[in-house]
């Protein structure tokens, strides 16, 4: 399986106009926050509702945000995410790290990692898994639908997929 | 002691063209009363969140103030962004706090901010100016001090439990955003 670089993720999202990163860490994000944090553009976060109330303070403020977490996380953002980003029409990129995909994991990642796609599909956050292959079609698809629909997108990142910059 | 629309109206005389983010609630449809405004952002969910979005907002804003008017309530939700302002220093946050010490919109329930000082937590968070005010003329000398000099500043104002007559607040939240991102654009 081809592996995304950290550092021409970073590059890729970059030239893709997004100015501001925020995110809870994850051992599947690390090499990406690495890179992001050598960089100087990292904001670290305590919470991930926290986290994307952050990036829509930055959009309001003219920045185009990306938050990066784990799945766990996504269960503490979702009443901002419904009550702020999708009714106000707040856009942001979700990079979220899949964890328990295929049941392959630790049991506190199962549930959530057996429903992140149908929870998505429920609360209407258009989603793609990020994949090497298909990278340029994805992040095409991420910018058109964040500018077309003025939401959260959000961008499943399954384990192995993007390489860290230390193994 | 004052109530909050009395506190909120003396700190609105002073606000200039600084963006003000108030939190939800009976705070944002009191706000809309008292001087609804382009740089107001009027939150109507995601309680915890309001000082979140104005360190977002003062961090992709660096050269202009930014005004947070939050509650005991809403402060004691998401206490953990005290620590991700008091790490960060943004100098031009200004985190004033109403402290009602009651859930007012729901029904009055007791909040935990009257015995637990959310002043001193802010201080040991790290905030470079802590203030807890009673009186309008502490009100207005703290809050004209912080606007004019480097944060992050925590202003506590002990409220009483009034809530203002005031509507829901009107406009749409996407019309809200629109709003406030030209306002925060144009000045």
């Amino acid at each position: 399986m081809a592996v995304i670089d950290s550092d021409d993720f970073v590059k890729a999202l970059q030239d893709m106009g997004f100015d501001f990163f925020t995110g809870v860490p994850d051992t599947i994000l690390g090499g990406i926050i690495e890179v992001l944090s050598d960089r100087r553009l990292y904001t670290p976060s305590v919470r991930e509702d926290e986290a994307v109330a952050m990036a829509a303070g930055a959009f309001l403020g003219g920045k185009i945000p990306v938050v990066l977490m784990q799945n766990s996380g996504l269960g503490n953002a979702l009443n901002v995410l419904m009550s702020l980003h999708l009714i106000y029409r707040i856009p942001c990129l979700l990079i979220i790290s899949w964890r328990g995909f295929e049941g392959k994991d630790a049991p506190e990642h199962l549930v959530m990692g057996q429903t992140m796609p149908q929870l998505m599909d429920t609360i209407r956050i258009p989603h793609r898994t990020l994949a090497a292959e298909t990278l340029v079609e994805d992040l095409r698809w991420t910018a058109q639908t964040f500018m077309d629909q003025r939401i959260p997108v959000a961008l499943f990142l399954k384990k192995g997929v993007v390489k860290a910059i230390q193994p | 002691m004052q109530s909050r629309a009395q506190a909120m109206q003396a700190l609105f005389d002073i606000v200039g063209d600084q963006p003000v983010i108030v939190c939800n609630g009976f705070p944002s449809r009191e706000a809309q009363k008292i001087k609804d405004r382009d740089g107001n952002f009027y939150m109507i969910g995601s309680m915890g969140v309001a000082a979140s979005i104005g360190l977002g907002l003062a961090l992709a804003q660096p050269d202009r103030q930014v005004v947070v008017f939050d509650g005991d309530g809403n402060v004691l939700m998401g206490m953990g962004t005290l620590a991700t302002v008091g790490a960060l220093r943004p100098k031009n946050l200004t985190h004033v706090v109403f402290d009602n010490e009651v859930y007012g919109t729901t029904g009055n329930q007791p909040s935990y901010s009257r015995v637990v000082r959310l002043d001193q937590v802010a201080k040991a968070a790290g905030y470079a100016t802590v203030e807890r005010v009673w009186e309008r003329e502490d009100i207005i000398y703290e809050f004209k001090h912080m606007l004019a000099n480097d944060g992050p500043h925590f202003l506590l104002i002990k409220v009483n439990e009034q809530i203002e007559d005031a509507d829901r607040v009107a406009l749409d939240p996407a019309d809200l955003t629109k709003r406030f991102r030209a306002a925060v654009e144009q000045t």
